[in-house]
């Protein structure tokens, strides 16, 4: 009776441990979100790995080419019913299109959204808040290929696909940079929206004043009026012409080296950059990668 | 009698434990806030501020002045400021940290909001006590600056703050919406704009803006692009038209009233403009801003807090300036059906305080709320935009007559349509409504809106809008924001929810321990009848 009794002490602590035990899992995790500051620096902190991942996939990249060779002519292939690139761009704004394409770095998630910079070998597709669930979200790394139904959109000048779903497939491609340092303030960049490309040689400029006047390398938010954690927004010169370059802080967060490199850079520093050409009101880069120019 | 108490108390000690391990995953309640009889300026206090700008570095300066200033009159007192530039991200913030208990102190917010907040007992403090407290009370005789009574807030918007039979926020600033008008092109057009707009206007020279010549450009504007009317909020849009039309909402309980035959024929008249291209919404295209100062929109709909952006000479654009065009710009209430009786949303933020176990740290943070209602902030703010300060001490003050009397004295302070703004509130307070709060109308809220963008983005895509669409989309609405959930939630009058099965841990711990207590029992009555036996 005893032994019984006992056994049956240890059964009750032991379902309290249980239950209790999966519940403080998920206080755990509700909790470290917390300590960076939410939800939307959780999203960071998943895109800031992925901004790594491309930068670690792109030498691998470099590294196993022959491989990635045979994976590209297969990436190539097409399914029935999907568009060419071309057939995208001159498909009318506000009509059904469906892509095959491949994930190079994921913005945001949030609510069940992602928002996803893709490309294939012929142009680039910005994906904004495709239905997505978590699961599927960490499921994508740079190069995973995905079918994407939505529909083509254009939010200040921004060619995206909105309200879509996707799948994902087999394949894989993760585009090298494209230079497009010499169609900066020509038409032709257009060309290259949304794609992973490249900026050489690029001089720093004065993006604005701090409290004291004195000029300064980079803003927090477009006019200074943000902190620690918000968008970088600098600016830089080529030919005498200045471009407004960002660094989207839910795509690349305060932890990743572009935005400590960004805050490090001085007024006339001479820079390479890589990033996404993103528009908004003309061309507005996101930027992930700065270096000393060679 | 000695092994009955050593077991029991091994008994008592794992239910104590299982209590304790089953209570650890939650703090959905908290000890309401007691007011400390006196501030114990001895110690040392660390707040943090969760503040919203409109990404505005003025508004970001003028935070970070009112803290130097408080800290420096109570020098025990910090405070760390956290900028947000969306109320949207403030909320899930604050809903993520209120599962942890790191909610921030002093937090800018939506009524909206704090009604979900409200979820967990005692998360926000109500503040009639903190108002009404002779010493430390809005205007209290210990305050160290020259604070506002509680008369000396504007009734209305004090009101606003005020749900569930409680004050759970003070007012910080408000404002309502306005329709910027290219003026220039809707006389172009051969309209001269009516003293009162009425949505019926809006359509009509918005329709005959869509006209386009012999080279496909738009003949107002000679373009390839016109939106002539584009709604920056469309959850105001809605609520606002139901509103004017006396259709329903919601009732003050809950009750989801939005699904009713004016919304549907709203939406009807919204998807005859979208078919035209004559309407369209910020999600869809973009700010309105930027399409106005282009020449490509003629009545943009936003906040007074959007002012700055407003207009040929604004001093905030983002367009650049190649691309701006000249055109006299007229500042008016947002469209109306029955211009006699005119409605309009008040909005704006207002602020809370998050309840701590130290209630000394709860003074200190309404010191520093209340210290947001002093002229100094209250002035500098609400000339950043087109706000309006919420105290009549600020809005009497002679320098803030001043302010308006400098209407159009240059393009910075005094711009024009930015103080034309802020005069449209203030002409109008008695004109403006909220909506009720309760727990879900942050939902029902979205719903509205969300309602306008798929009819709109529908309609471009080619689909009917029939009844059918409608049905579907009134289901759609419902499952997505869950608003027949909503009634059957706690509102603020602190009904119990029901919260349907337990879990099935939990039925087995319940089990485990209801079994063990009758093997206890089982055991002693055992052993007395064995010893009356041995007795015996």
């Amino acid at each position: 009776m005893k032994k019984l009794t006992a056994l049956l002490l240890v059964f009750a602590l032991a379902f309290a441990s249980v239950a209790c035990g999966s519940e403080k899992n998920d206080t755990a995790g509700t909790e470290d979100a917390a300590q960076t500051t939410g939800a939307e620096d959780a999203a960071e902190t998943q895109t800031q790995d992925t901004a790594d991942d491309a930068a670690q996939a792109e030498t691998d990249t470099a590294e196993t080419e022959p491989q990635d060779s045979a994976a590209e002519d297969t990436a190539q292939e097409k399914s029935e019913g999907v568009m060419t690139y071309e057939e995208y761009m001159a498909a009318d704004l506000d009509t059904e299109v469906v892509v095959e394409t491949y994930v190079q770095a994921k913005q945001s998630w949030w609510e069940d959204k992602a928002t996803l910079y893709t490309q294939d070998q012929d142009g680039a597709y910005f994906v904004y808040n495709a239905a997505c669930s978590q699961e599927d979200y960490d499921k994508l790394t740079p190069g995973t290929k995905i079918k994407v139904t939505g529909f083509k959109g254009e939010w200040s000048g921004e060619i995206e696909i909105m309200d879509a779903t996707f799948e994902i497939l087999e394949g894989n491609y993760v585009a090298e940079p494209v230079d497009v340092t010499t169609y900066l303030g020509l038409d032709e960049l257009m060309d290259y929206q949304n794609q992973f490309v490249t900026f050489k040689g690029m001089t720093v400029e004065a993006a604005g004043q701090d409290d004291a006047g004195n000029d300064v390398a980079f803003l927090y938010s477009w006019d200074g009026s943000g902190q620690e954690g918000d968008d970088l927004y600098f600016n830089v010169s080529l030919d005498g012409a200045t471009y407004t370059f960002t660094v989207e802080s839910y795509l690349c967060g305060s932890d990743t080296d572009v935005y400590k490199a960004v805050k490090e850079l001085n007024i006339g520093d001479k820079i390479d950059m890589e990033g996404f050409l993103y528009w908004y009101e003309g061309v507005n880069p996101h930027i992930t990668s700065v270096k000393a120019a060679n | 009698m000695k092994r009955i108490w050593k077991l029991l108390r091994t008994v008592l000690m794992a239910a104590g434990s299982a209590a304790l391990l089953c209570g650890c995953h939650g703090t959905e309640g908290m000890s309401a806030f007691v007011m400390p009889e006196e501030f114990d300026a001895l110690r040392d206090y660390e707040i943090t501020f969760w503040a919203k700008n409109d990404t505005n570095k003025t508004q970001t300066a003028i935070y970070e002045k009112a803290i130097a200033d408080f800290e420096e009159l109570y020098p025990n007192i910090t405070v760390n400021l956290r900028l947000y530039t969306d109320y949207g991200k403030i909320y899930n913030d604050v809903i993520t940290n209120i599962a942890t208990d790191t909610t921030p102190n002093v937090c800018v917010t939506y009524p909206d909001h704090i009604a979900t907040y409200l979820t967990g007992d005692n998360r926000v403090v109500a503040l009639e006590e903190l108002f009404a407290d002779e010493r430390y009370g809005l205007g209290g005789s210990e305050v160290r600056f020259d604070a506002p009574g509680q008369e000396e807030i504007i009734p209305q918007f004090l009101e606003e703050c005020a749900f569930g039979g409680h004050y759970y926020a003070i007012p910080y600033m408000r404002s309502t919406e306005a329709c910027y008008i290219n003026k220039t092109y809707v006389e172009a057009l051969g309209y001269t704009l009516p003293k009162e707009l009425t949505w019926d206007f809006i359509w009509e020279v918005s329709e005959a803006a869509m006209e386009k010549d012999g080279q496909d450009n738009f003949r107002v504007n000679g373009q390839k692009v016109m939106i002539p009317f584009i709604y920056k909020s469309t959850d105001n849009m809605m609520i606002q038209m139901l509103r004017q039309r006396d259709a329903g909402y919601s009732t003050e309980n809950g009750g989801i009233e939005i699904f009713n035959d004016t919304t549907r024929e709203l939406l009807e008249t919204i998807a005859e403009h979208a078919q035209t291209g004559a309407f369209s919404t910020f999600k869809i295209s973009s700010y309105p801003a930027n399409f106005l100062n282009a020449g490509q929109c003629i009545f943009a709909v936003d906040s007074t807090a959007g002012a700055t952006w407003m207009g040929t000479d604004a001093p905030l654009c983002d367009i650049s300036e190649d691309k701006i065009v000249e055109f006299e710009t007229a500042v008016m209430p947002i469209p109306q059906f029955d211009p006699a009786r005119p409605r309009m949303i008040s909005q704006g933020p207002s602020v809370c305080i998050f309840n701590k176990e130290d209630s000394q740290q709860v003074l200190a943070s309404w010191l520093f709320a209340q210290y947001l209602l002093t002229n100094e902030v209250q002035i500098a703010y609400s000339q950043t935009e087109g706000y309006v300060p919420v105290t009549k001490k600020a809005q009497e003050s002679e320098q803030y007559r001043d302010y308006l009397a400098g209407c159009g004295e240059d393009n910075g302070l005094h711009y024009a349509v930015k103080i034309q703004a802020a005069r449209l509130l203030l002409d109008n307070v008695d004109h403006t409504f909220v909506t009720p709060v309760f727990n879900g109308s942050v939902s029902l809220r979205d719903a509205a809106g969300q309602m306008i963008e798929n009819t709109v983005k529908s309609v471009r895509r080619g689909q009917q809008i029939d009844d059918a669409y409608m049905e579907k989309l009134y289901g759609d609405m419902t499952s997505l924001y869950r608003l027949d959930q909503i009634s059957r939630q706690s509102g603020l009058d602190g009904r119990a929810d029901d919260l349907g099965k337990l879990p099935g841990t939990a039925v087995a711990l319940l089990l485990a321990l209801a079994s063990a207590w009758i093997m206890i029992l089982l055991y002693v009555a055992s052993g007395v009848l064995k010893k009356k036996k041995n007795q015996q």
